[in-house]
């Protein structure tokens, strides 16, 4: 008998929204803009990331015009309060986020160390709870620090976004342990942000319950990345099917899946001496 | 009158020692979309009107770029 479900395995919801996509795209390091048009087609993301700076101060080539690339392409924006280091650094760029991009999404970054640009966890819940009671809907970049997720959904995040390792590593899940007790322990949405680099990652991640994925640089630095992100869609969706299909159990010894009964010559070597 | 925008000094031309950031943002001419901030706190755009800036006074600009 086949279980019946009404959601089908793209199905995804945060805050109420229901989204119909599990992988988010950053919109930084691709080679032109043409190619992170192509690649964000092709992937068909929930949401895509941007974030705001000085008028005229980024270097990318792509950020002449961006705005004008990004709204036509009608996908939901999730702005970032990337570079932030202070609590009201994070406040002051959300409300501008909030006035400029006309959404009450915020991908909250606080960094704590520029080296490996790990979230300051210390002032990460206060802050997630003083944006929260401003009204945003906020997904807070973590670390897989179980009792720090647990806080953050304490104040209110109804998602959170742990990191697999530092952003723009490509290592891929760096504390298998943590991050699969993370997902045991805490109901929450919960979308691995940062550290993924190959589409293996992101299937294992989704294997393991996760929701969805926030990738940047694994798509923007590939050879092609416009083929990247369709590969990385593919294993979004594998790992979730795979997670909601529910794996065998592992064994120790092997066992053949092909019937052994009735299986031709069986023992005709030895009855033939 | 010399003010700060994005860390640039701007001298902009006015006969008081105060003006609006509603007519400062005509002389400039920011490309849409933008948020502003007055020496580092946000303002909201229905404020612009009733915002005064004096000599000094540092503005940050800023726009939507690519992110991760």
């Amino acid at each position: 008998m086949s279980s019946q479900t009404n959601i089908t395995p793209t199905t995804f919801s945060l805050y109420d929204q229901t989204f119909s996509s599990r992988i988010f795209l950053g919109t930084s390091r691709y080679p032109s803009p043409q190619i992170l048009v192509q690649a964000l087609q092709i992937a068909q993301p929930a949401m895509i990331t941007a974030s705001l700076r000085r008028q005229g101060a980024n270097p990318e080539p792509i950020s002449s015009g961006f705005w004008e690339i990004i709204k036509d392409l009608k996908i939901p924006i999730l702005p970032n309060t990337a570079g932030c280091h202070r609590p009201e650094e994070v406040m002051q760029i959300a409300h501008m986020s909030r006035e400029v991009f006309a959404t009450d999404w915020i991908k909250l970054e606080l960094i704590g160390d520029d080296y490996t640009l790990q979230p300051d966890t210390i002032q990460l819940v206060p802050t997630a709870q003083q944006l929260i009671r401003e009204g945003f809907k906020v997904l807070p970049y973590c670390t897989e620090d179980l009792v720090v997720c647990q806080r953050l959904v304490d104040v209110g995040c109804q998602a959170i976004m742990p990191w697999a390792a530092p952003i723009g590593t490509g290592k891929g899940p760096n504390n298998p342990y943590a991050l699969q007790v993370l997902r045991e322990r805490l109901q929450v949405p919960m979308i691995i942000d940062a550290g993924l680099g190959k589409p293996s990652h992101a299937c294992q991640v989704m294997e393991w319950g996760y929701d969805a994925v926030l990738l940047n640089t694994a798509v923007a630095l590939a050879r092609h990345p416009v083929r990247m992100a369709e590969a990385f869609a593919q294993a979004v969706l594998a790992g979730r099917n795979a997670f909601e299909a529910g794996p065998m159990n592992e064994h120790h010894q092997a066992k053949a899946s092909t019937p052994t009964l009735g299986t031709p010559f069986w023992h005709q070597a030895e009855s033939s001496k | 009158m010399q003010i700060l925008i994005n860390q640039v000094a701007t001298e902009l031309s006015t006969l008081s020692n105060a003006i609006t950031l509603s007519e400062i943002l005509i002389q400039v001419n920011p490309t849409p979309p933008f948020a502003i901030a007055k020496n580092g706190v946000f303002i909201p755009k229905k404020d612009y009107p009733q915002t005064a800036i004096i000599d000094q006074d540092q503005l940050e600009i800023i726009s939507p770029v690519t992110g991760g």
